[in-house]
């Protein structure tokens, strides 16, 4: 499984923090955890500035996701 | 260093009275800045501030760029306290303090650590007017409209996603 959650604008689009998704085979990269997560919920998420989180590290979408691993997509922060 | 991540309020002076001494022995100097909440925006008055933050990412990022702080600056302790939940006009936010046997390595570390803060540690703040709510885009390249691969600040090592 992968868990993706969604945060601060990100959630309220998606109406939903948390979702779940089935490990493809084969592995997959941020982006394509992005394109599963629209898949799942209907919203298309691909126009927003968005930013990624593997496992609680910033990423590139170009990173590896591996079963079991925890995705996160926000927007920019604007802490401080 | 010491990171906190809380709703309760802070008292700058107090936090840094009670930082463990043996820790900054030698120090020469501290330096601190304290953020907090303004009462107006580009459009309206804000009533509130309802600030959200992602846990457990948040801790670690606030510790990776401690770590980044004290690799890079002469210091010997830090301490990095930000709140979330719901905020006031005049409430603190954030306080960065540092401890240093010389004072340009405080003043460098301070600001190095508040402006990394700001563009890395999953916080969102989102601005409470007489209009409504609305996140707030503290990015010059978002407010701009740029979608391009523009970067944060020149510590993150992350940028927007060049989207199609």
């Amino acid at each position: 499984m992968i868990y993706v959650k969604f945060f601060a604008s990100v959630r309220e689009r998606v109406g939903v923090g948390e979702i779940s998704l089935l490990m493809p085979e084969g592995g997959v990269t941020v982006e394509e955890v992005l394109s599963l997560a629209e898949d799942e919920t209907g919203v298309l998420l691909q126009d927003a500035h968005l930013l990624a989180a593997v496992n609680l590290q910033h990423v590139p979408f170009s990173g590896v996701v591996h079963d079991g691993d925890e995705v996160a997509f926000f927007p920019p922060v604007t802490g401080g | 260093m010491i990171i906190k991540v809380q709703q309760e309020d802070f008292e700058p002076m107090a936090e840094m009275a009670a930082y463990p001494v043996d820790a900054i022995a030698g120090a020469g100097g501290s330096v601190t800045f304290t953020g907090t909440v303004r009462d107006y925006s580009e459009a309206a008055d804000i009533l509130a501030m309802e600030i959200e933050h992602y846990p457990g990412m948040t801790e670690r990022e606030l510790e990776r760029i401690s770590a980044e702080a004290a690799r890079r600056y002469d210091i010997l302790g830090s301490l990095i306290i930000h709140r979330y939940g719901h905020l006031a006009p005049q409430d603190n936010i954030v306080m960065v303090a540092v401890w240093s046997r010389h004072r340009a390595a405080a003043f460098d570390a301070c600001r190095f650590l508040i402006d990394l803060l700001k563009t890395s540690a999953p916080f969102w703040k989102k601005e409470v007017t007489l209009a409504g709510a609305r996140w707030v885009t503290d990015c010059p390249g978002c407010r701009a409209g740029g979608r391009e691969g523009h970067t944060h600040a020149p510590y993150t090592h992350y940028s927007h996603t060049q989207l199609k």
